[in-house]
């Protein structure tokens, strides 16, 4: 019996990331664009552009190869298999031993790698851009998310997720520098992953700012679908990751009942919510920088990440 | 048992050798010699594997009456010997079984086939010794024939280059490697294995044995500043010997080092610990960073084998550090991840050197910027390099993941150790190795975007056929080892354990019994891993989203011209080339690093002639370690120079100077 309800939570988590992922999206357009005194997009309209995509016939350039047709798919199970490992409404999910943390970001990377590949393979030289610029940035963000896992690892000793989020529930966490530092730093990796401004911009199609949109620029129907279901997936997983560690109020602990799962989809959507205003908020703040500015914005994301990493192993206690 | 039959092999090896010599001349000896080298190799495979699976109790070592007359030439296999000779002889059947086709088109057939063999007898035999004398005539004899390897094609100045300096810096190695067997035998001269374990040398020379054991065996395994020959000489080699130095060659040297520093020099200190994150840590930043800069594709390789060499130095350094705390759990992770590194490393490597190998043989290329579009020339190649690069660059489901994954667990268990240097250095070196794994994905996206994706920037290219089967079995294999290291890591886990148990006294967990395969080394809390359920979940979900999508929306396809923004361009060399793709990265660390300055010429307005752009890199260990030392040697011999050309009177002066001189050395000294 147990083994079936775990399976439901797990099952559960993997719609749950993607029911809501593109909502999340859609609640930071509308924001942004209240913000700016527009109408704005309904919150429900990046569910419609989807399901438009998905049944338009896909456009693929002449010369493009079996790993342009084959990269979406890849890309975007990676991003769900890992969103799926990251406790949103409840912990103790099923397979959250089959990958840790590190595992996490790692599927991340495999993610990028093939959108990287798949930017380059028509031979276009804005896939060839996008790519390039892609693979610096994440040269960068990709250590620094690897020191904020460090620093996580070190306080609850344990790279499981599910097992760092129980630690952060309990009461004998208390403020620490360390953590302070991680969580800056995890946000502005977030950010950069994400393609937000200020590092990108995803609303762009300005050919010389755009990073993420530059290499998705052959893709047409059901293959860009996919790949924007991938990115709003990303999105969620991120916002989830940070409420998972940094806001744990409310999340279900494994066993319990349905009155507390209940109460964790509630709590998860809420900051969701909460995380998708935000973000506009800032988005709309800052302006977006030059790339060659982005590797000093993403040093300084690594350097705060490994002072916290450094602070750990100096004092236990930090 | 074991060992005489590993030895037998070695025998036919040599003797294959000296078939070849003979046969050289006739174009029916490639697919004998090799088919025989690879016969051969797979014999000691299977023997060595055996023993890795069932280890025996205890390993009889056995003396040929060769050698020093009073010691004879001592062999034995024991735990940490079969697992690499596992490596060097998987190695060797694969570059056997790629040569019997690659080797059809090697012009310089004598200069090859003879050599071929007797490396794979080398690399075997320094696995083998077990006493010094016999470690390092292996050492020589390897180094020799890989050198005449590297010489195949001498007609080329860059490769009578590559290959003076190699012979320089692997006879430096070697030298290096002697004093230093000499200082562990000690006055006595007991230059058994046996007997130096026994005989502790003195603290005060310990220091001194671990510097020259990390000249000696890191010049070979090309750890940063005494890289320098490897890159050169590396891609000079045909590419089944590429493949072999980069992926084999230079875990002997890693053997080397381990059997010297973990098993004969005595209880660790910390402080070699601190020397060795260090080490490995620059190498694994400068060999990545020097990898994205290059052009050249196998000389990029080679340069990603220094990154990869520095990552195992890490794990062998966090196992000294462990084990000088008496923490030997940890010190059996670390090595663990860091033999499991190894064996990473010569699977992908050599499957990289193969594919790079199998390219130059359909085109002629080595140069990145010439290449373009093969995934449609050459399917299988591509495949099978795309699977090599996604596990190099440690993306999981493949096997480089997981021993990165294991080095991470190991640094993370670090902040027990109690020295404040090591405290500050292993967050240091993890945050290096982080670093460079992230760049390895850059390095990899460039090469493979260029080489096989977009456009054919050259004709040859466009008109490139796919190679011969044998190759392509090769490298199939390596795929399919690949694979199934990285989904079922716990097998390889518990195969290194013997030796681990045998080099720092305590072992990882028994994986096998953990269920659904998944691999944990500490315990479940802490940290778990499985890569069959991850490659499982991804294969789901794909199917799952590609059949959905398929059956209920569309799956109508239309093939039109690039889009690109509305202005498609008709020329391939619009498209970005291997520099390109590797600029910001070279503007963010190169400035620094390698001094690179971007000039860019523009023709004033209205002129219609072509704007020039002019990167400059300059290799600054070069330029600071060796160039000087070059200099001053060619600068005396300039000066000695003159004395070949004197009159008689003035030699005969010169003896009896040189006579009265050491009569005055000898008279002061006694």
């Amino acid at each position: 019996m147990a083994v079936i309800a775990d399976l439901l939570v797990q099952g559960g988590q993997m719609l749950v990331v993607l029911a809501l992922a593109p909502l999340l999206t859609g609640i930071v357009r509308k924001m942004k664009a209240r913000l700016l005194r527009r109408q704005g997009p309904p919150l429900l309209q990046p569910y419609r552009d989807l399901l438009r995509l998905i049944r338009k016939e896909a456009v693929v350039a002449e010369n493009a190869s079996w790993l342009f047709r084959v990269a979406p798919y890849l890309i975007f199970a990676a991003t769900w298999v890992a969103a799926a490992l990251v406790p949103t409404f409840a912990t103790g999910l099923l397979f959250s031993w089959s990958a840790d943390l590190i595992a996490i970001v790692a599927l991340l990377g495999s993610a990028r790698f093939f959108l990287a590949l798949a930017g380059m393979d028509v031979g276009t030289s804005f896939g060839g851009i996008g790519a390039s610029r892609e693979v610096m940035i994440a040269s960068l963000a990709e250590p620094a998310m690897i020191m904020v896992v460090f620093t996580l690892a070190l306080i609850a000793g344990s790279t499981q997720l599910s097992t760092v989020a129980g630690y952060m529930m309990s009461a004998d966490v208390g403020l620490r520098v360390s953590l302070g530092l991680a969580l800056i730093a995890l946000i502005m990796v977030a950010i950069a992953e994400n393609a937000r401004i200020p590092v990108d911009n995803p609303a762009t199609h300005l050919e010389l700012t755009m990073v993420h949109e530059a290499m998705v620029l052959e893709y047409s129907g059901r293959h860009l679908a996919v790949i924007e279901a991938a990115a709003f997936l990303k999105l969620l997983l991120y916002v989830s990751l940070i409420a998972s560690v940094f806001a744990p109020w409310g999340v279900a602990q494994a066993g319990a009942g349905l009155t507390a799962y209940a109460i964790g989809i509630g709590a998860y959507v809420v900051k969701l919510a909460i995380a998708g205003i935000l973000l506009a908020i800032f988005e709309t703040a800052v302006a977006k920088m030059r790339v060659f500015r982005v590797p000093e914005f993403l040093g300084a994301a690594l350097m705060l990440a490994l002072l916290a990493t450094l602070l750990m192993f100096m004092t236990r206690s930090l | 048992m074991a060992s005489a039959l590993s030895l037998l092999c070695v025998a036919a090896l040599l003797a294959i050798s000296a078939g070849a010599i003979v046969l050289a001349r006739s174009k029916r000896a490639t697919p004998l010699v090799y088919g025989a080298a690879c016969a051969a190799s797979s014999v000691a495979l299977v023997s060595a594997l055996a023993q890795v699976m069932f280890p025996p109790a205890e390993s009889p070592a056995i003396i040929l009456p060769l050698g020093l007359p009073w010691l004879g030439a001592h062999f034995r296999i024991d735990a940490l010997s079969a697992l690499f000779l596992v490596i060097v002889n998987l190695g060797g059947a694969a570059a056997s079984l790629y040569g019997i086709g690659y080797g059809r088109h090697e012009s310089a057939r004598a200069r090859v086939l003879p050599f071929f063999p007797a490396f794979l007898a080398g690399m075997n035999l320094v696995v083998m010794a077990d006493d010094a004398f016999s470690f390092l005539l292996s050492w020589e004899f390897m180094s020799l024939v890989s050198w005449a390897l590297v010489m195949a094609h001498h007609r080329e100045p860059e490769n009578t280059r590559a290959g003076y300096i190699y012979l320089i810096i692997a006879s430096f190695g070697t030298l290096c490697l002697l004093l230093a067997f000499g200082l562990l035998a000690g006055p006595a001269g007991g230059y058994g294995f046996d007997e130096i374990r026994t005989a502790a040398p003195t603290s005060a020379l310990v220091p001194v044995i671990l510097a020259l054991v990390l000249l000696g065996a890191g010049s070979k395994a090309g750890l940063v500043p005494l890289h320098v020959w490897l890159p050169l000489a590396h891609p000079a080699a045909p590419s089944h010997v590429s493949a072999l130095m980069s992926g084999v060659m230079t875990k002997v040297a890693i053997y080397g080092f381990i059997r010297i520093v973990f098993d004969l020099l005595g209880p660790p200190e910390w402080w070699w610990s601190m020397v060795l994150l260090f080490f490995g840590s620059i190498s694994a930043l400068i060999g990545i960073l020097s990898a994205l800069m290059q052009q050249d594709l196998k000389r990029l390789l080679a340069y990603s084998t220094i990154e990869n060499i520095g990552i195992i130095f890490i794990g062998l350094g966090l196992a000294l550090g462990f084990g000088a705390n008496a923490m030997e759990w940890a010190a059996a992770l670390a090595l663990t991840a860091a033999l499991f590194h190894v064996f990473n490393h010569a699977l992908f490597k050599s499957l990289l050197f193969l594919g790079a190998g199998a390219i130059l043989n359909a085109t002629g290329l080595r140069d990145l910027d010439k290449m373009g579009g093969l995934i449609h020339r050459m399917p299988v190649t591509a495949f099978a390099f795309l699977a090599g690069a996604v596990a190099i660059s440690a993306l999981p489901p493949l096997n480089g993941f997981v021993s990165e994954w294991l080095t991470f667990q190991a640094v993370l268990v670090s902040p027990e150790l109690t020295q404040w240097g090591l405290k500050v250095m292993v967050p240091t070196a993890g945050a290096m190795m982080a670093l460079s794994a992230a760049l390895v994905a850059a390095c990899f996206v460039k090469v493979f975007g260029i080489a096989f994706l977009g456009r054919a920037r050259s004709t040859v290219v466009a008109e490139a056929k796919e190679v011969d089967r044998f190759s392509l079995a090769a490298m199939l294999g390596f795929v399919v080892l690949c694979v199934l290291a990285g989904l079922l890591p716990g097998f390889v886990i518990d195969a290194i354990a013997p030796a681990a148990e045998f080099l720092v006294g305590a072992r990882l967990p028994v994986q096998a019994h953990v269920p659904w395969l998944s691999i944990v080394p500490v315990a479940e809390a802490r940290s778990s891993y499985n890569g069959l359920l991850v490659f499982a979940f991804i294969t789901a979900s794909a199917s799952l989203a590609i059949v959905l999508i398929h059956r209920f929306a569309t799956r109508s396809i239309r093939r039109a011209p690039p889009w690109d923004c509305g202005f498609p361009d008709p020329s391939p060399m619009t498209q970005y080339t291997g520099g390109s793709v590797a600029q910001p990265i070279r503007r963010v660390f190169g400035s620094l690093l390698f001094l690179a300055r971007e000039q860019v010429e523009m023709p004033p307005p209205g002129d219609t002639g072509a704007a020039r752009f002019r990167v400059d890199m300059r290799d600054l260990i070069w330029e600071i370690g060796y160039a000087p030392i070059a200099g001053i040697v060619g600068f005396a011999a300039d000066r000695l120079n003159r004395m070949q050309f004197l009159t008689i009177r003035r030699y005969l002066t010169l003896v009896f100077l040189a006579l009265v001189g050491l009569l005055l050395v000898l008279v002061i000294w006694l």
